[in-house]
């Protein structure tokens, strides 16, 4: 376990420090930080006096090495367009989305485990059939359109709830369920294969042979065994969460990491765009990381192959 | 993204009898419509009523035909430009069709020789290979895409390229599982007996024989890409206007939606009809290939 541990997280930095890199050629190749941090009303000469006061006029090895070591400080950089410390509009806007991708996992959750269950115990019934198309339809619509006729519905025609912001929890309900309902089809899925996998188990007939009450063969010997796997999917669908969050904030005009990122993207704030590149993918891997972990402690296998 | 299982394909990679697909219902749904949606894009110019990029600021924002207010002649409407919507809506097949195809081919090459490669050598290209697939799945796909289109500047074909180098990960996993198995088959090794060239093995013996399973990645990965464009597009950093993607479609009249809602109704719900048709004809393929099992 020690040497599969080692092995993932080397992995963990490779990656990190790939997508550093890419971002930051990408962001230093593909447009001028000079110009960036002049500004529009900038003249040549003020772009040509930024670039060698910032150092842009280095080798781009260099200014690599000075990122990084920047970084590692906790020295995100300062937004070309407000000015402000990174690290500072990044902090501000972590609760918002933190709180959403909770919010959202457990709605995910709370609709996928009962209803894979219920499938599950039935196979090829109507209520089978009901999830699994539940399912198919779920992963076809897209969670923008979705959030959009969710907008339509509940907060113009029957006017239940906010549209738009995050200044209440209120707020947070409608993206929610966007976003949990894009997690939502595969956890079902799996839950669904895991019970129907775990009550053809031979410990499972056993259990009812014994006379065990049926409540107790299902959740006390079936579901537990049948989530173990489902758990690694909701720490991987939970860092799906945090890239999807850019879509469905900038829907709801929820004031998190996703609504800054957009707002940075569209304006070419590299700065700010690194760093959330940086962020997400660091907390994206940590979540893969672990979930592997997870899989690895249940299932010697795994540990073995990779 | 879906995570495929190579073991659910036909292990031996045999082509699925038609007979078996047709008698599927999703699958026949599915491909139907996917036809329809490839059918409109290539005839687009004969079938379209109107010009999608001509302006009318006399008719802007006219609903479609079952509202009373409707225009002769505009079935689904205009939007705020006065532009024909069913037009532009038929013209957005295009892109949806053209970046779903062209995404898959770039994947696809990339992900098959990747993974055909890694597991017919095996031993330390594996190993390399391995690490490069697992590296890409720890990439956030959507945010890394987003962040390099708004990067280099979005356009159809940055769009295409940036989609087609992210999503090549499963078809890398499907490849080299299935040819693992299949590098030690009979006829495999008899090939190798007969003096063939390693290009001619992975070529004509291994690549036919995992085609199967390799076309389920296809459909998953086709309908993911459509997604992501829409999702780039909505965004404002996708397809740039006056193109007609759906998604910059759905992102151009949410500004409107809420006094003309089919403005974004419709984009969406051919996106929906699209993304579903291609889900179908995934999972019944995969059902076809697991019944012959």
């Amino acid at each position: 376990m020690a040497g599969f541990l080692l092995r993932r997280l080397a992995l963990a930095v490779f990656v990190i420090v790939t997508i550093s890199l890419i971002t930051f050629v990408l962001s230093h190749v593909a447009v001028d930080p000079a110009a960036g941090v002049a500004g529009d009303s900038a003249t040549d000469e003020d772009i040509a006096a930024i670039r060698v006061l910032y150092g842009f006029d280095q080798p781009l090895i260099t200014q690599y090495f000075s990122y990084v070591t920047n970084v590692l400080q906790g020295d995100l950089g300062r937004s070309y367009l407000s000015g402000e410390q990174v690290s500072d509009l990044i902090r501000e806007r972590v609760p918002a989305t933190a709180l959403l991708a909770c919010l959202s996992i457990v709605f995910a959750l709370l609709l996928a485990v009962p209803l894979g269950v219920l499938a599950a115990l039935r196979p090829n019934s109507a209520l089978d059939r009901f999830a699994l198309t539940l399912a198919v339809v779920g992963q076809a619509v897209p969670n923008f359109w979705a959030g959009l006729l969710l907008i339509l519905l509940f907060g113009v025609n029957l006017g239940w709830l906010p549209i738009s912001g995050s200044e209440t929890l209120a707020h947070f309900v409608l993206p929610a369920i966007t976003l949990g309902s894009f997690a939502m089809p595969a956890l079902m899925r799996l839950v669904r294969a895991g019970m129907i996998d775990v009550l053809e188990a031979d410990y499972i007939r056993t259990a009812r042979a014994m006379g065990l009450p049926e409540q107790t063969v299902l959740f006390k010997y079936a579901l537990r065994n049948a989530v173990l796997p489902v758990i690694s999917l909701t720490a991987v669908q939970f860092g799906f969460m945090l890239g999807g969050s850019i879509v469905v904030e900038s829907v709801f005009a929820i004031q998190g990491i996703g609504y800054l990122a957009w707002q940075s993207m569209s304006r070419a704030d590299m700065p700010v765009i690194q760093a959330i590149v940086l962020l997400i993918s660091l907390a994206y891997i940590v979540l893969t990381l672990l979930a592997d972990l997870l899989n690895a402690a249940l299932d010697p296998r795994i540990r073995v192959t990779r | 993204m879906s995570a495929i299982d190579p073991l659910a394909a036909n292990p031996s990679g045999a082509r699925p009898s038609e007979r078996a697909m047709r008698r599927h219902l999703g699958f026949m749904i599915g491909a139907t419509v996917v036809i329809a949606f490839v059918l409109l894009a290539i005839f687009a110019p004969l079938v379209s009523p109107h010009d999608p990029f001509e302006q009318n600021l006399l008719l802007r924002l006219k609903p479609p035909f079952w509202h009373t207010e409707s225009q002769p002649g505009y079935w689904l409407g205009t939007d705020q430009l006065g532009r024909d919507y069913l037009s532009r809506l038929i013209y957005g097949t295009r892109i949806s069709i053209a970046l779903g195809f062209g995404a898959i081919l770039i994947s696809g090459l990339i992900g098959i020789t990747l993974g055909v490669v890694a597991g017919y050598f095996g031993g330390w290209i594996d190993t390399a290979i391995s690490t490069l697939i697992t590296t890409r799945l720890s990439l956030p796909v959507v945010l890394i895409a987003l962040a390099v289109v708004a990067i280099v500047g979005g356009s159809l074909t940055v769009v295409l390229l940036v989609i087609g180098l992210l999503l090549w990960d499963q078809f890398a996993v499907v490849a080299r599982t299935t040819t693992l198995k299949l590098r030690s088959a009979e006829y495999v090794s008899a090939a190798r007996a007969m003096g063939a060239s390693r290009a001619h093995i992975l070529v004509q013996e291994i690549l036919p024989n995992i085609r199967a399973p390799l076309i389920v990645v296809a459909t998953v990965e086709m309908a993911n890409a459509v997604l992501i464009e829409a999702a780039l597009s909505f965004l404002g950093l996708g397809v740039q206007a006056p193109l007609p993607s759906w998604g910059l479609m759905l992102s151009e009249g949410k500004n409107f939606m809420f006094f003309s809602p089919w403005i974004i109704t419709l984009p969406g719900l051919c996106l929906f009809a699209l993304t579903l048709a291609i889900n179908l004809m995934g999972d019944g393929l995969r059902d076809v290939q697991e019944a012959r099992r």
